[in-house]
C-alpha cells in the first residue's frame, strides 16, 4: 500500500532505544525508520515491549539510552508538542470519563483556546461524522459507549489535532471482527485523507497484513523481522512463523 | 519516604509556578469549589455543632463549680477558632475530599486518561492539580469560619440548656466577644490555609503516582488520607508555635 501523495506526515527515526523496568530489559537497542505518510505495524507476542515502544514515541516514557527523532527533532526537545502535531489512540481509548463525547473530542481546541465555542462544536460534529458517529452521540458520556465507539471517539479526538504522526495502541483489541474491520478501514481512510504517518502496535494479524505498508516483528525488545507484508509472510524467523500460523486446529 | 517527600515538594513547586494560570482555569476551580461545598457543608455543620457542644459539656461544669461559668464563652470560642475548627475541618476535608481527589486522579492515571492529556499537549498540573489545590485552599478557610460560628452556637446551646452549666446566652456571648480577637480567628484561618494546601498537594500527588490497577487506587486513597492526617497534626504544632508571638490582635 503506497503512502499518499498529499502527505502531511513526518518521518520517525529511532536509534539504539533501550529501556528497562526494575532491571528487567524491555527494549534492547531498537533501531527503526518509519517513512513520512507510511502505515507501519509493529507486531509481537504479549510482553515483547510493543506498548512501551509506542509510549516512547510520544514522550510518555523516557529512554534509558538511544534517541527518537520525530520530523527530525528529538522527542525530548523543549516544546516539541507545539511544533509537531502528534496524537495517540490508547488501547482503552483514554477518554476522560468526566467529560461528554463532544467535550472529549473538542478538548484540545477548547483547552488551547484555538477556536471559538461555535467553531469547536462544528469541528467536533465533523470529526465524529468521519468516524461514523452522529450528533446524538455527542452528549453521551464514555461510560455509555461500547468498546468500539470509545475507540472511534478516541480517533475523532486524535483527528481534531490534524496530526502529522498518529499512534495506535492495539486498535482492535476487545472488538468483534466486524467492528475491528471498521476500525481498520477508518485507519486506512485517515491515512489516505490526512496523510499522517501512522504507527500501530497490534496482535491482530489480519489488521497488520490488511492495512500496513510495512510490518516489524518485535521479540524480547528487538525487531527481528522487518519488511512489507509479503516479505514478512515468508520471513524465516521460526517464532514469527509460529506467530503467523498459530491456529486452534 | 524521602522520595515521596521530594516528589511532594516538586509537585508543590510546580503548582506554585502554575498559579499565574489560575484565572484561565477559573471554571474548573469553581466546579471544584461547588463539589467541595456540596460534599462537606452539611457534615461540617453537624461536626462543628457537636464539637462546640461537647466542649461546653466537658469544661462547663468544672468552670461553674469554681465560679468561673462566665468564662465559658471565651474558652469555647478560643478553642474552636484557634484549634478545633481548623484541625477538625481539615481532617474532615482530608477524609472526604482528599480521598475523592486521590481516587479520581488515581483512576485517571490507571485508565490512561492522564497519558491522553499529555498526548494532547495538556499539562496535568494545569488541568488537574491547580484547580483542585486552589479550590481546596479557598474552601477550607471558608468552612472554618462557618465551623467557628456553628461551634460557638453549639457551645452556647449546651451551656444554656444543661442543668449543671446553665450559663445564659448573653453571658456566653458577652465573654466570647471580650475574649476573642481578630488575631485568634486569623490564626485558625492561616492554619487551615496551610492544611488545605497540604491536603490538596498530598492527595493529588498520591493520585498521580498511582500504579497497579484498582488495588493501586485503593492504596493511593489510603496513603493520601493517612499522610494528610499525619502532616496536618505535625504542622499544627509547628504553626501553633510559630503563630504564638502574633497572638495579640484586635478585639472584635
Amino acid at each position: 500500500m503506497p503512502a499518499t501523495a498529499t502527505t502531511t506526515g513526518i518521518p520517525v527515526s529511532i536509534r539504539g532505544l533501550r529501556k528497562s523496568f526494575g532491571g528487567e530489559p524491555v527494549l534492547q537497542g531498537l533501531d527503526l525508520d518509519v517513512k513520512a505518510g507510511e502505515i507501519f505495524a509493529l507486531m509481537g507476542p504479549s510482553g515483547s515491549g510493543k506498548s512501551v515502544f509506542l509510549r516512547h514515541l510520544i514522550g510518555l516514557e523516557t529512554p534509558d539510552a538511544g534517541e527518537i527523532r520525530v520530523g527530525g527533532e528529538l522527542i525530548s526537545a523543549e516544546g516539541i508538542g507545539d511544533r509537531i502535531r502528534m496524537a495517540m489512540v490508547f488501547q482503552s481509548g483514554g477518554l476522560l470519563n468526566s467529560l461528554t463525547v463532544a467535550e472529549n473530542v473538542g478538548l484540545y481546541l477548547s483547552e488551547h483556546r484555538l477556536k471559538s465555542p461555535a467553531e469547536i462544536e462544528r469541528i467536533v460534529l465533523e470529526k465524529l461524522a468521519v468516524v461514523e458517529l452522529g450528533p446524538e452521540d455527542a452528549a453521551k458520556y464514555p461510560a455509555e459507549l461500547s468498546g468500539g465507539m470509545k475507540k472511534r471517539v478516541a480517533i475523532a479526538r486524535a483527528l481534531v489535532i490534524e496530526p502529522q504522526l498518529i499512534l495506535f495502541d492495539e486498535p482492535t483489541s476487545e472488538l468483534d471482527p466486524l467492528v475491528a474491520l471498521t476500525i481498520g478501514r477508518e485507519i486506512l481512510n485517515l491515512n489516505a485523507s490526512i496523510g499522517a504517518t501512522t504507527l500501530l502496535v497490534t496482535h491482530d494479524r489480519d489488521l497488520a497484513f490488511g492495512i500496513a505498508d510495512r510490518i516489524g516483528f518485535l521479540l524480547e525488545g528487538e525487531i527481528v523481522a522487518l519488511g512489507t507484508p509479503e516479505e514478512i509472510r515468508v520471513h524465516p524467523h521460526p517464532l514469527l512463523q509460529r506467530f503467523l500460523k498459530a491456529e486452534f486446529r | 519516604m524521602f522520595r515521596n517527600l521530594g516528589e511532594l515538594v516538586l509537585l508543590f513547586a510546580a503548582t506554585l509556578r502554575a498559579l499565574p494560570r489560575v484565572w484561565q482555569e477559573r471554571r474548573k476551580v469553581a466546579e471544584q469549589l461547588f463539589d467541595i461545598g456540596n460534599a462537606s457543608l452539611f457534615m461540617a455543620c453537624l461536626l462543628s455543632l457537636f464539637i462546640g457542644g461537647v466542649l461546653s459539656l466537658q469544661v462547663g461544669p468544672v468552670l461553674v463549680e469554681r465560679g468561673l461559668g462566665s468564662a465559658l464563652g471565651g474558652l469555647v470560642a478560643l478553642s474552636m477558632c484557634k484549634e478545633l475548627a481548623p484541625v477538625m475541618m481539615s481532617v474532615l476535608i482530608a477524609g472526604r475530599i482528599g480521598s475523592a481527589m486521590a481516587a479520581e486522579l488515581g483512576s485517571m492515571r490507571v485508565y490512561q486518561e492522564i497519558d491522553a492529556l499529555r498526548t494532547l499537549n495538556l499539562n496535568p498540573i494545569y488541568f488537574l492539580v491547580l484547580p483542585r489545590v486552589v479550590a481546596i485552599s479557598i474552601a477550607l478557610p471558608c468552612l472554618v469560619i462557618f465551623s467557628n460560628l456553628v461551634g460557638w452556637l453549639g457551645g452556647a446551646l449546651v451551656a444554656l440548656h444543661n442543668d449543671r452549666i446553665a450559663v445564659s446566652w448573653t453571658a456566653f456571648f458577652t465573654d466570647l466577644q471580650q475574649q476573642v480577637e481578630f488575631g485568634d480567628i486569623a490564626n485558625g484561618l492561616i492554619k487551615s490555609f496551610v492544611f488545605a494546601v497540604t491536603i490538596g498537594v498530598v492527595s493529588c500527588h498520591q493520585g498521580l503516582a498511582t500504579i497497579g490497577g484498582p488495588r493501586g487506587i485503593g492504596r493511593s486513597v489510603t496513603k493520601a488520607v493517612v499522610n494528610s492526617f499525619v502532616l496536618i497534626l505535625i504542622m499544627d504544632y509547628v504553626l501553633t508555635r510559630l503563630l504564638l508571638p502574633f497572638d495579640n490582635g484586635w478585639a472584635i
